[in-house]
């Protein structure tokens, strides 16, 4: 399948078969689950940013389905360049009406960054003036999550985090993801 | 208007399925709306275009030259169960009479065994071609059984009358009210038995109405 199929596979999936909610509520929801738990782990960012990937890790775990299931695919990935389209073509594309940039590619193929141009999860936010927010927090950790949740279920173990957000005052927000291995979930080799 | 709407309307005029039905209507019923007559004269104008299938959802009978004809077709789907990743049996359901009742300790020896012989199915492929997908398909003289993998290990198996056309659609749409039946209940725990109420519902609502 090649990438403008994708894109088109993307474009009609999310316009036939996504049920949508107001942009907003989900801006807030997920506005308030941070500041939540900012507020219970009183400020220990590192913390949450944990627990938001930990979040996020749950839903991939269970997003993947609804996934597959509504964009049809069938055919695995080739390689981790085919994975990383499917990635910002269709999966953001069906769930958050976004295509990140695919860019920065390691030159094993194994590594490579999504550049948010919008992220609908960070709009109207601002980071709390603390001193520690801007330096510790990853607001939209939660997407790294997700990723790797879904990821692991369909055989890739891969690291996920953000290193640029333009709410710290950078000029990008990128989220860096590198391939670890390919599970694989084979038969034990003296199965016999 | 449901997107099934041909099975429903025509049924209404059916007494045996399987047989060729003429369409009463030229324009369908009375109280469809001038959008959905449109549609259905050019389900009509594509299929005179494409080759006479007939139009009912899940058939794919080729069908006479004129284009009024419905063929109807009675969806039989015995049995749904579905094996998680390791081959557990997480769900099985009869929805028709026509198989045998098992213990459910013999159902999860069926569930055990048939995930061992789709893995070697998978494994040794007379093709060459890799990955090759693994059993799908299993016809006998009494039933069809029709597996579908997921690309997450997740397996579907409906087993229907024999000769059945397009259960790939049906496991698909099984599929699909898993991932947001199950999936989504927060509730539910990843690879365990499933025990929801809406997924059931929502499952024989899909599965009942095509007989």
């Amino acid at each position: 399948m090649s990438s403008t199929s994708r894109a088109r596979l993307g474009e009609e999936v999310w316009k036939t078969r996504t049920d949508k909610i107001n942009a907003e509520l989900v801006t807030l929801t997920y506005g308030s689950v941070v500041a939540q738990l900012c507020k219970d782990l009183d400020g220990d960012y590192a913390e949450v940013n944990k627990q938001l990937d930990k979040m996020g890790y749950n839903i991939g775990l269970r997003l993947i389905e609804d996934f597959l299931a509504k964009s049809n695919m069938q055919q695995k990935c080739a390689n981790f360049r085919d994975t990383a389209d499917v990635i910002s073509k269709v999966g953001f594309k069906m769930f958050l009406n976004i295509t990140p940039t695919i860019a920065n590619w390691s030159s094993d193929s194994k590594q490579f960054s999504l550049m948010f141009d919008e992220n609908p999860l960070a709009d109207f936010v601002e980071l709390p003036d603390d001193g520690k927010a801007q330096a510790e927090l990853w607001y939209s950790n939660m997407l790294c999550g997700v990723i790797r949740g879904a990821l692991e279920m369909v055989q890739m173990q891969v690291d996920a985090h953000f290193v640029n957000d333009v709410l710290r005052g950078h000029d990008t927000t990128e989220m860096r993801i590198s391939l670890v291995r390919y599970i694989d979930d084979e038969m034990p080799a003296d199965d016999e | 208007m449901p997107a099934d709407w041909d099975i429903w309307a025509v049924s209404d005029w059916v007494t045996k399925p399987g047989e060729w039905r003429n369409e009463v209507m030229e324009e369908g019923p009375e109280e469809l709306s001038t959008g959905s007559r449109k549609r259905e004269r050019k389900k009509r104008r594509q299929a005179r275009e494409t080759g006479f299938k007939c139009s009912a959802l899940l058939c794919s009978e080729p069908r006479p030259r004129c284009c009024r004809w419905y063929h109807i077709v009675a969806m039989v789907v015995y049995a749904v169960l579905i094996l998680n990743k390791a081959g557990g049996l997480i769900f099985q359901r009869d929805f028709n009479p026509g198989l045998q009742k098992l213990t459910s300790n013999d159902y999860l020896i069926l569930a055990g065994t048939f995930h061992g012989v789709h893995a070697i199915t998978s494994q040794i492929s007379p093709t060459n071609e890799t990955g090759a997908s693994g059993l799908e398909v299993l016809e006998s003289e009494n039933f069809v059984m029709r597996c579908f993998q997921t690309l997450t290990g997740t397996k579907f198996l409906v087993f229907a009358e024999p000769r059945q056309p397009n259960l790939d659609v049906v496991v698909r749409r099984v599929y699909e009210l898993y991932s947001d039946y199950v999936m989504k209940n927060p509730f539910y725990q990843i690879e365990m038995p499933i025990r929801s109420e809406g997924f059931e519902r929502h499952l024989s609502a899909y599965i009942k109405p095509h007989q």
